[in-house]
């Protein structure tokens, strides 16, 4: 490495840098917080029941097998657009009904085919959980997915 | 083993590879459940062994960060650990944490957010654990001489600290949920761990090659700087579809993709100090495992990570199979081999022995990175099919996943090499001695020892 770099200055360069690329990144941080609560998310729909659907959500832990937004286990399908893929733009009850059916039916018990567990949830937290996906399904995410499969 | 208290290390890594241990044999399970779908039904649904097969992991390599620290600092401050009682609590509180998730897990009580499942009580117990860690060795490092090494070191430790108190907090706005998720989780893999990482090379570098400290000190400023400056910003690559501004597929793209620059300069580091050295230390497999580290960590989570870091790429490629073989390398090429090459290194001293068992423990080496390698092969390949399929061409994603068997298949034979690397490793360093010099080494003392 060049003799010109002394250490002291590796260190203040390391130091100041940091702090300064720290301080900007909390800094679009905190405006992307702002830009969530005020444009990309609709908080005025964010009832209790979505709330409630969240902790159902994680309660059963749905992330170790689904994604959300493209986060989470790869073992089973996206969520975060499956009320479109269920067709409750068009059709919410319809959606709604699908959604709460799928979930009382498992495990399909297909061979050769992954299994969901039955988690047995209330008709309540069934409901939760759809206000859940339906509210997130709404959130603003520069296009993604590229098309309904996920 | 210079100092008494340098011991402490030692249980640290004997609880690190049980739970490394645990990990491997989950994940070798729930790698046959991708393979064989209707295996396990009804016992242990997936979304458990994930979590206990990341879990495992998260806390063993800090158990090992922890041990790493318990061993080098005494000697870089060149004083005894403060307090080896407190060290000896704080590894009892982690490991009754791990052993009540783990118990707990298998039962159904969890929490629900991506390897945050640790229920309330354990995440208090890890916080309280951080705390005592913190107070120990920051005293000792305070009364001892300083070094940048143990700058470093002591960063990182404490931003991993502070970064895991978001782990207490859980907006229920999802998006916003996830923006300080990633506090945790990015800045913890892609910052903080980096400088402990790059410390503890660098306090390995320095003890086997014996380049002078001043040289290895100035580098280590430069690795960390390049990580910081790269890797803070480089966050935005997580935030370009969970609801967050536009603006964050430019600056993601840009900084993430120099994230790979500091992984490339452990790389030209560890080399021209090994060559610059030109000392033969005893202890060969501890060295191989040193030179590794940056290497694979330069693939894992430089080249893989690069592969799919600007946004117009991540756009198909987010939440694939792609991204599972991402993080499978990178975990084990930066931190996973991090550890192995400081245990490799400690236990003969830790042990009171001359380097021991080394042919095995280079066998592993082989074995177990030539295993990881192929496993992130199938896992690359299966997420390109999927992309393909699934994000082009439409198809849903259970009928995208019957055509990756195959990749399924080979990846569980991979992960059963794996499987067996580590439990060589684990004989080579915990069971019987056989001292046998090995013929290209001398046997007089290492240099800077």
């Amino acid at each position: 490495m060049a003799e010109r770099l002394t250490k002291s200055a590796a260190r203040n360069i390391f130091y100041g840098g940091s702090a300064f690329f720290f301080v900007t990144f909390v800094a679009l941080t905190l405006h992307s917080h702002y830009y969530m609560r005020t444009i990309s998310t609709d908080e005025a729909t964010l009832t209790e029941g979505v709330v409630r659907g969240k902790r159902v959500w994680e309660k059963n832990a749905c992330i170790n097998c689904h994604s959300i937004l493209g986060e989470g286990a790869y073992f089973a399908p996206e969520l975060g657009n499956v009320w479109v893929r269920y067709g409750g733009r068009d059709d919410p009850e319809g959606a709604r009904g699908a959604l709460v059916a799928w979930m009382q039916s498992q495990p399909s018990g297909i061979e050769r085919r992954r299994q969901m567990p039955q988690f047995n949830l209330t008709d309540q937290e069934l409901n939760d959980l759809a206000d859940f996906l339906e509210w997130t399904s709404r959130i603003k995410t520069q296009g993604w997915p590229p098309n309904d499969a996920g | 083993m210079k100092y008494e208290t340098q011991r402490i290390a030692y249980w640290y890594f004997v609880c690190a590879m049980a739970l490394f241990v645990v990990q491997v044999l989950i994940g070798a399970l729930a790698a046959t459940v991708y393979a064989v779908p209707n295996f396990l039904t009804g016992i242990l649904p997936f979304n458990i062994l994930r979590m206990i097969h990341t879990n495992a992991l998260i806390v063993w390599l800090l158990l090992g960060f922890f041990g790493s620290a318990y061993y080098l600092i005494p000697e870089e401050a060149e004083r005894d650990i403060e307090s080896p009682m407190l060290a000896y609590l704080q590894l009892a509180i982690l490991m009754i944490g791990a052993l009540g998730a783990v118990i707990g897990y298998t039962l159904g009580i969890h929490e629900g957010r991506e390897f945050l499942e640790q229920p309330l009580w354990v995440k208090i117990g890890i916080v309280i654990g951080a705390l005592i860690f913190l107070y120990n060795v920051s005293l000792t490092v305070l009364k001892g001489r300083r070094t940048a090494i143990t700058n470093v070191l002591l960063l990182g430790l404490w931003g991993i600290a502070v970064f895991f108190l978001f782990a207490f907090y859980n907006p229920d706005n999802l998006a916003v949920d996830k923006l300080y998720w990633w506090y945790i989780v990015h800045l913890w893999v892609e910052g903080v761990w980096e400088l402990v990482m790059a410390s503890v090379l660098a306090f390995l570098v320095i003890k086997m090659t014996g380049v002078d400290r001043e040289v290895v000190e100035k580098w280590l400023y430069a690795i960390v700087g390049l990580a910081l400056f790269s890797g803070l910003l480089g966050t935005g690559h997580h935030y370009y579809w969970i609801g967050a501004p536009g603006y964050w597929q430019w600056i993601g793209s840009i900084f993430s993709a120099m994230e790979v620059a500091p992984f490339f300069a452990m790389v030209v580091f560890a080399f021209t100090m090994a060559w610059k050295g030109r000392r033969d230390h005893p202890n060969m497999a501890a060295f191989l495992w040193t030179l590794g580290t940056p290497v694979m960590a330069f693939f894992g989570a430089g080249v893989w990570g690069f592969m799919h870091t600007f946004s117009f790429v991540n756009y198909y490629s987010h939440g694939t199979q792609v991204t599972a073989a991402h993080g499978h390398l990178a975990f084990f090429g930066a931190y996973v081999m991090l550890n192995l090459s400081i245990i490799s290194y400690a236990m003969p001293y830790l042990r009171g022995r001359a380097p021991y068992n080394q042919v095995l423990n280079m066998w592993t080496f082989w074995i177990m990175t030539s295993a990881m390698a192929f496993m992130t092969f199938t896992l690359t390949f299966a997420g390109v099919v999927q992309i393909h399929l699934q994000r082009v061409m439409g198809l849903t994603y259970m009928e995208v996943q019957e055509q990756l068997a195959l990749f399924y298949w080979m990846r569980l034979g991979s992960g059963i090499f794996v499987v067996i690397s580590v439990f060589m490793f684990v004989y080579a360093m915990f069971g019987p001695v056989r001292e046998r010099v090995l013929g290209r080494t001398r046997t007089f003392a290492a240099p800077a020892e």
